[in-house]
């Protein structure tokens, strides 16, 4: 189970305190698939990453099946099965596809493990197994191949941050197949951050996260309409109005 | 020979014994095993230092060792190797160097290697610098290789040098020909005090010649590189160089590329980084279970390959 309690994020900005997480209560069973959202500038991103230890939380909690994770770095976290897709992976000169993975596992996998992964997220082992993760791989081709780098471990708790950005259309539809399929295994914990109405739609649950509090949470069916019908209903001011 | 020359053959060439074919090994000034065969002569200069090895024309899928191992302190020397290779052949020639100083004299080692390609031949060249030995005297490498192909020769320069040499000055000079090409690639790493400075020049003579140049280094500690890959077009030519360096430490990197074009028809681009490991890459592993210091080795290492 993961348990966050009061998670708090400040910066120090012109001179005061700015909080970017401002108190963040969520408790999340076991082998659920959550979908997060909310306007840009929420907070998502950073809970992400202060799950992952990628930003230390200034205060509160994150409990991983009753471990604490807050003053874990990020080495610890990883290796009790914390995994992160990040929404703009880094590229590497000379490490190619394949070391990638291999480091991903934490093991040599046998070719057909290695097509298996790279047929998950729309790409042919034959033509990216030994390509360079670097600037020649389009935007969406390192995104697949970061959600890849993701899957490879069979990690407990794996956390996605827009997954869908930067992908085409076409792919997207064989990346939700993706997702759907590791939802139904229900053998892992899955945090997406997403926009993405089909994304949305299958999870188990929406949580929803602005200005650094969850602002609601629910199934598709209760949040999606709130979403979708209202086009202000992240600004108190247009509501208002 | 002893665990430390079989230590330092292994390093520089992947040898582990007496290898196949031609082969000449130099330790510690002389001459300690050769061997020709029918299409690859290897004989002494008669004026100077060195070697000759005649490569004869059609030779193919043939390989030919000749490493140079420094295990006594204090050796110093300059040895020419010239490389006469005949048309259409086909082969790997493995050089390389070692130095294992455990004394407190200087140990240096300058090859002057120049290799004369016949029409349409083709070399892989592979040579690769290591030092080792916990003496003070310093580990020094000079080498200076002159190239010169012919119509439609080739040759693909793999030259690596990962710590160990204390300071190493290279200079390289490569003469193309018609639609002859030459790939050069050179990974260096340093680190402690080491200085290294190396000088590529590239002369594309020939009508439809080619060259690349892929330098990538790594500055570490207190080290000191510095690069001056030239390439210069006086044909219808393309020429590539590609300069990557990663500093660390409070090491110091110049990379000096320069293109030159003496005909309007020459095609010439230069590409020049220096930065460090960026702090996303680090990140990026250390999410996938490894710690900051296997994360930066594995960058490193994937850099260097």
């Amino acid at each position: 189970m993961l348990k966050i309690e009061n998670l708090q994020y400040s910066v120090a900005q012109d001179g005061k305190e700015t909080g970017i997480l401002r108190g963040i209560h969520l408790d999340i069973e076991d082998h659920r698939f959550i979908a997060v959202t909310g306007p840009n500038g929420g907070g998502k991103t950073t809970l992400a990453k202060c799950i992952m230890g990628l930003v230390e939380a200034t205060s509160g909690s994150i409990r991983w099946n009753g471990t604490e994770l807050c003053g874990m770095s990020i080495t610890e976290r990883a290796k009790l099965g914390v995994r992160y897709g990040f929404q703009q992976p880094p590229r590497f000169k000379g490490i190619t596809v394949r070391d990638l993975l291999t480091v991903a596992s934490g093991k040599k996998l046998s070719h057909s493990e290695e097509c298996a992964l790279l047929t998950r997220v729309g790409l042919c082992a034959k033509d990216y197994l030994e390509r360079e993760v670097d600037t020649s791989l389009s935007g969406g081709e390192v995104k697949r191949i970061e959600i890849a780098s993701v899957l490879a471990a069979n990690a407990p708790l794996m956390i996605f941050d827009e997954p869908e950005a930067g992908i085409d259309l076409w792919s997207f539809s064989r990346l939700t197949e993706t997702f759907g399929a590791l939802r139904d295994r229900r053998d892992a914990t899955i945090l997406v951050i997403s926009h993405q109405e089909r994304i949305l739609s299958m999870a188990d649950q929406i949580v929803m996260v602005s200005n650094g509090l969850v602002s609601d949470i629910g199934t598709p069916e209760e949040i999606l309409p709130k979403i979708t019908g209202e086009t202000v209903c992240f600004c108190k001011a247009m509501e208002k109005a | 020979m002893n665990e430390i020359e079989k230590n330092l053959l292994a390093e520089i060439a992947d040898l582990h014994e007496i290898p196949e074919g031609a082969y000449s090994i130099r330790k510690d000034g002389k001459t300690a095993g050769r061997n020709s065969t029918a299409d690859i002569q290897i004989v002494s200069k008669e004026d100077r230092d060195g070697i000759e090895i005649h490569i004869a024309p059609n030779t193919k899928k043939q390989s030919v060792h000749i490493p140079v191992i420094l295990a006594e302190s204090g050796i110093q020397e300059t040895v020419y190797n010239e490389f006469f290779i005949g048309e259409n052949a086909d082969v790997v020639i493995i050089a390389g160097c070692g130095i294992h100083n455990c004394g407190n004299q200087k140990s240096s080692h300058s090859g002057v290697h120049t290799f004369y390609l016949g029409k349409n031949a083709r070399v892989k060249y592979v040579e690769k610098h290591y030092g080792e030995g916990d003496g003070t005297g310093s580990r020094v490498m000079n080498p200076q290789t002159n190239v010169y192909l012919e119509e439609g020769a080739s040759m693909e320069m793999d030259m690596s040098q990962i710590r160990g040499i204390d300071a190493t000055n290279r200079d390289t000079k490569i003469h193309v020909g018609d639609r002859a090409e030459v790939i050069l690639t050179e990974r260096l790493l340093t680190d402690g005090t080491q200085s290294a400075e190396s000088r590529v020049d590239i002369f594309l003579d020939g009508e439809d010649s080619s060259a690349r140049i892929l330098s990538r280094s790594v500055g570490q500690d207190e080290s000191v590189q510095t690069f001056f890959p030239c390439m210069t077009g006086n044909a219808k030519c393309f020429g590539h160089v590609q300069c990557d360096s990663i500093i660390m430490g409070n090491a110091k990197i110049s990379s000096i590329p320069a293109i030159r074009a003496n005909s309007v028809d020459a095609q010439l681009v230069h590409e020049a980084a220096i930065g460090k490991i960026a702090g996303d890459q680090l990140l990026k592993l250390m999410t996938l279970g490894l710690t900051e210091e296997e994360a930066e080795e594995h960058i490193l290492n994937g850099f260097l390959k």
